[in-house]
């Protein structure tokens, strides 16, 4: 039983990185028609942000959580500008093109200056366990699922409680009509697409006092983070939260009791659910 | 107030639109008539701005607005109620209500909107998507009412709807109208859409064929709807 909880924690920790990563996804799909493949790079940035942030200035990791996520939210915000608002009128398949392309091209500027190797970054706070009744659990994993909740929980007030809110799901849900009722979506565009960015960078940093950062670490984890996604309905910004947490505890508990099906769990539950309902559990299929 | 000359469109090697003028004045309220596929719904999302590749002019109160991106048409005065309604099904009605942004003199406060249409202020909170389809329908107008729409481009908004709810939306055209507002209506029911306009064009393969007043609308039922097809 004890194992059980145990695991189910772990799993609920994993998830936190893909609930902050989908999220992101999410609501970068819904107002902009795009996928952004480069989301596991701008994870991986933002770990590295962390490390290099200390390496060079000796800033810890308050700064760090404070000031990567809000520096690579800036930098996505020109990439938007610049690149990925040229795709809304092309064939998808320059989507992919680009920000796969992106996503490449930070992998291997880091990979010049640090090498395959993974990077130390041991300026994470909240160090040893704490005792969760039943069992002990690491602090700081503790402390990474409580923000990860808090901030989804934060978002989702902002999408159903503000203004810019309601514009976001009106746009997601219908972009071309929005426009006819004298919303310049266009506008909302770029700080959204920061946003999203901007959370995948803060949960780079919060992994890297507990992941090995490398220059692999979000091209490993946007795969699951697709899988999620897709699982939870694209552009479904409910749907990938609880998609993320429930596949994060999923592929745990899968590792304890089925170690054979732990890697593959995710992706025979995305091929069931793709059979059942196509546009994903939470997701609208397009209108043609 | 609302002035469409020589709108041409086409879709790939067909013609949508050919050479289309019309006008709709102050307080007008008139209908466009046509069969399927006469190119009614593009000429809307023409004036609309929702569809660029256009010839042609559209201007609104004599200030012309074929350049205008379709957000600053909606602000200066023109209201769509789309053929599928345009409800968002994730928003509650009222967030419908009050997505458009509203023009400073002429939009409806939303205690006013919920008098005129007290099925949505029973069911405000409800979200767009669990409403029934005259509802949706009266959701639609309220919300380009709110805004402060002048002119109304209205997508058959009768269509596949009970006999009691089209006498609604005519009272509620009627009303509008009493106000000033101007309406280019969409309709193939030529018995409501008689009793509604003021004139009617007949639009046939892209091109404007005739242009009716009720009485000869009525004097030639008959037919009007062998022609239309209905």
């Amino acid at each position: 039983m004890t194992s059980f909880l145990q695991q189910a924690f772990n799993g609920l920790v994993s998830g936190s990185f893909y609930a902050l990563l989908a999220l992101g996804l999410a609501v970068i799909f819904g107002m902009l028609r795009v996928v952004n493949f480069a989301h596991g790079a701008l994870y991986m940035l933002g770990a590295f942000g962390a490390v290099a942030l200390a390496d060079t200035t000796g800033l810890g990791f308050w700064w760090a959580l404070l000031l990567v996520p809000l520096a690579l939210a800036l930098t996505g915000t020109l990439l938007e500008r610049l690149l990925i608002r040229r795709l809304t009128a092309l064939d998808p398949l320059y989507n992919f093109l680009l920000t796969f392309g992106i996503a490449l091209v930070c992998q291997d500027l880091l990979r010049m200056k640090y090498g395959a190797h993974s990077q130390p970054y041991e300026r994470g706070p909240f160090t040893g366990s704490m005792d969760l009744g039943l069992f002990d659990f690491p602090r700081y994993q503790v402390f990474v699922l409580a923000v990860s909740v808090t901030l989804c929980l934060a978002v989702w007030l902002l999408l159903t409680h503000t203004r810019i809110g309601t514009i976001v799901r009106a746009a997601t849900e219908r972009p071309e009509l929005t426009r006819a009722f004298g919303i310049d979506t266009g506008r909302w565009v770029t700080p959204v697409f920061g946003f999203g960015v901007g959370l995948a960078a803060l949960a780079g940093v919060l992994a890297a006092p507990m992941r090995a950062v490398n220059t692999g670490m979000g091209s490993d984890l946007i795969i699951t983070v697709f899988a999620v996604v897709v699982i939870g309905g694209l552009g479904s910004v409910f749907g990938s939260v609880l998609a993320g947490f429930t596949i994060g505890m999923l592929q745990a508990l899968g590792n304890l009791y089925v170690p054979v099906l732990s890697q593959t769990s995710v992706y025979l539950l995305m091929a069931v659910v793709l059979l059942v309902r196509p546009a994903g559990l939470f997701g609208k299929e397009e209108p043609a | 107030m609302l002035e469409i000359k020589g709108l041409g469109a086409r879709y790939g090697e067909a013609t949508a639109l050919d050479e289309v003028s019309l006008h709709v004045d102050e307080g007008e309220v008139v209908t466009l008539v046509g069969r399927n596929g006469a190119g009614k719904t593009t000429l809307l999302r023409c004036a609309m701005g929702l569809r660029r590749d256009m010839t042609g002019r559209v201007a609104l109160a004599g200030r012309d607005i074929t350049a205008a991106p379709p957000h600053r048409r909606a602000r200066l005065g023109l209201g769509y109620v789309p053929d599928d309604r345009g409800i968002y099904a994730g928003l509650s009605v009222e967030e419908n209500l009050t997505l458009p942004p509203a023009a400073p003199r002429s939009a409806w406060p939303l205690t006013r909107i919920y008098e005129a249409f007290p099925v949505l202020a029973a069911r405000r909170r409800f979200p767009g998507g669990k409403l029934s389809g005259g509802e949706q329908q009266m959701l639609a107008l309220a919300r380009v009412l709110r805004a402060g729409a002048r002119v109304l481009l209205c997508d058959e908004p009768t269509e596949g709807l009970a006999p009691v709810i089209v006498q609604q939306i005519g009272e509620i055209l009627r009303g509008a109208k009493e106000h000033g507002v101007s309406v280019l209506l969409v309709e193939q029911n030529l018995r409501f859409a008689s009793t509604v306009a003021d004139r009617h064009y007949l639009l046939a393969q892209g091109r404007v064929v005739e242009s009716l007043d009720n009485t000869e609308v009525r004097r030639r039922e008959g037919e009007l709807l062998a022609y239309l097809g209905l």
